[in-house]
């Protein structure tokens, strides 16, 4: 049975569905990550983001990141789940749930997880203005 | 002989297109169709930086192309 469940979907991200994927009788914890769309960024107001993904790579590099932490950290089962398409104020474009004996297992795992995500894999953002849309890191 | 690149983020809307078809001689690296790239296409040079996927992983500069590899430019991602 597979100790990884990855995700990319246009459906809205369910929560309860990665936290029963990782419960396990062998744990004593269970730690999730919650990703939200915020209302504003650098003072400026945001109306909406746009995920975009290279989809067949980014679910390898998400693949690869839970199996690193599988090895990397005491856990038992990891979910990476991530939204594409248009995303409203409150809405969630990520999430994370890890499982471990252990809680500091679980905690180091799930920051790692997201940390690298957010570095490697082909996923990108546009932030919509009521002024214009921007995509996000790509400008110096 | 021409190789299949795939287009992401902005620079899908730099070049306008979601894929191009780019010819390179045989034995181009990712170094060498970066430099034919910018030539061809300046306006990727509006991008802070990218990476170069082949076959869906990242590639150094270094590689080699070889016939009917899939090209993807990655702009700096910001997934999450």
């Amino acid at each position: 049975m597979s100790n990884t469940s990855i995700k990319i979907t246009s459906e809205k991200l369910n929560l309860d569905k990665c936290y029963e994927f990782v419960t396990d009788d062998s744990c004593g914890g269970i730690v999730a990550f919650v990703g939200t769309v915020r209302n504003s960024t650098q003072k400026k107001e945001v109306i909406q983001l746009e995920f975009s993904t290279y989809q067949t790579m980014a679910i390898k590099e998400m693949q690869y990141i839970a199996e690193v932490a599988l090895k990397k950290f005491s856990i038992k089962k990891i979910a990476i789940h991530h939204a594409e398409g248009m995303l409203q104020i409150g809405d969630i474009p990520v999430i994370i749930v890890v499982s471990a004996p252990h809680r500091k297992a679980a905690f180091e795992a799930c920051e790692f997880a997201i940390d690298t995500l957010k570095e490697t894999v082909p996923i990108w953002k546009k932030e919509h203005f009521s002024d214009g849309e921007v995509w996000v890191n790509a400008h110096p | 002989m021409n190789l299949k690149v795939l287009l992401f983020g902005i620079s899908k809307e730099l070049i306008g297109a979601t894929s191009i078809v780019f010819s390179v001689s045989s034995n181009t690296t990712i170094l060498e169709f970066k430099t034919q790239l910018k030539k061809q296409y300046p306006q990727v040079t509006e991008i802070n930086s990218y990476a170069i996927a082949v076959n869906e992983s990242y590639a150094s500069n270094e590689t080699v192309l070889k016939e009917n590899d899939i090209i993807a430019i990655i702009p700096p991602v910001s997934g999450g």
